[in-house]
């Protein structure tokens, strides 16, 4: 396997990356907790978001796939994976949302010609808190999208080393 | 189909619970769940008895899916008990090396409770 694919991260293919991550996003939500994602807006209260899940990518292309969400929203997410309410969901969060992150960086990958056998992904980490910064090393720009799940904000993020 | 014995395999506690309750959706009657969070727990699982069906993860820590499917062929108390793999891996290579290596049945990750039925059930009829 090699350690670089450039023909993978040329600008032209990334511009296409943004859809191909919003409908594997959107499939997920679907298929797994039965939501339909909507746009979300441009900017949002990004303190507020309060739980990040990373999945990272290593292989052809190297890199980290982050999700962001609110803490209701987290919860929200597990108690729609499990059909059951949101107090029982609770103690399920982190899990629930480091395989969403997780679902969503396989169903990317495997939307991208050749990547799917070339590309392996990390176990999910997920952090809770909002006063941290990530650094990523990555040289190749942040491919991110702004969505809402249930009316509450989402953002999704990929960011790729060349 | 009555009276299953499912062994499920994956890392995420959340996702056993979804596949087990994609199984009942399906109309598979389960009369007992075995869970295991990687290939290395679910053998010693096998160990305390025989199951009608496992469903496996393939990246999992310790020991992966496929590792996990390759040791089953060896062993007694898994002959003839269909695999189907269960994953976010969903690249034809994949799907390949998990059929050659004895898995019975292959769903992607994300699924709906519709393809768990169309891909189990069929293995499990055959089975029994």
């Amino acid at each position: 396997m090699s350690a670089i694919n450039s023909n993978l991260i040329t600008n032209e293919s990334r511009k296409s990356w943004v859809s191909l991550l919003e409908v594997a996003a959107r499939e997920v939500f679907e298929r797994m907790l039965g939501s339909h994602l909507t746009p979300g807006p441009e900017s949002c209260d990004e303190q507020g978001l309060a739980i990040t899940s990373m999945v990272g990518l290593a292989g052809q292309i190297c890199g980290v796939l982050t999700l962001r969400c609110t803490a209701n929203s987290a919860v929200l997410m597990a108690s729609k994976m499990l059909g059951v309410d949101a107090e029982q969901a609770g103690p399920e969060m982190p899990d629930a949302v480091g395989e969403v992150c997780n679902m969503i960086a396989g169903n990317f990958k495997n939307k991208i010609a050749g990547m799917g056998d070339g590309c392996m992904l990390s176990v999910p980490t997920v952090i809770t808190g909002a006063d941290y910064s990530l650094h990523a090393l990555t040289d190749s720009g942040k491919i991110e999208i702004h969505l809402l799940f249930e009316g509450l904000p989402l953002i999704i993020a990929i960011e790729v080393h060349s | 189909m009555d009276n299953v014995r499912v062994l499920i395999v994956d890392d995420s506690s959340v996702m056993r619970k979804i596949v087990e309750r994609s199984l009942r959706q399906a109309g598979v009657n389960i009369t007992q769940v075995l869970e295991a969070g990687n290939g290395v727990e679910a053998l010693d699982v096998l160990n305390q008895g025989k199951v009608d069906l496992i469903l496996c993860d393939i990246n999992m820590p310790v020991m992966d899916g496929l590792e996990f499917v390759k040791q089953l062929s060896g062993r007694e108390n898994a002959k003839g008990v269909p695999v189907v793999m269960i994953t976010t891996e969903g690249s034809e290579g994949h799907v390949v090396q998990a059929l050659s290596s004895g898995a019975r049945g292959y769903i992607r990750k994300p699924f709906t409770p519709d393809q768990v039925k169309e891909h189990v059930l069929p293995v499990l009829a055959g089975n029994r």
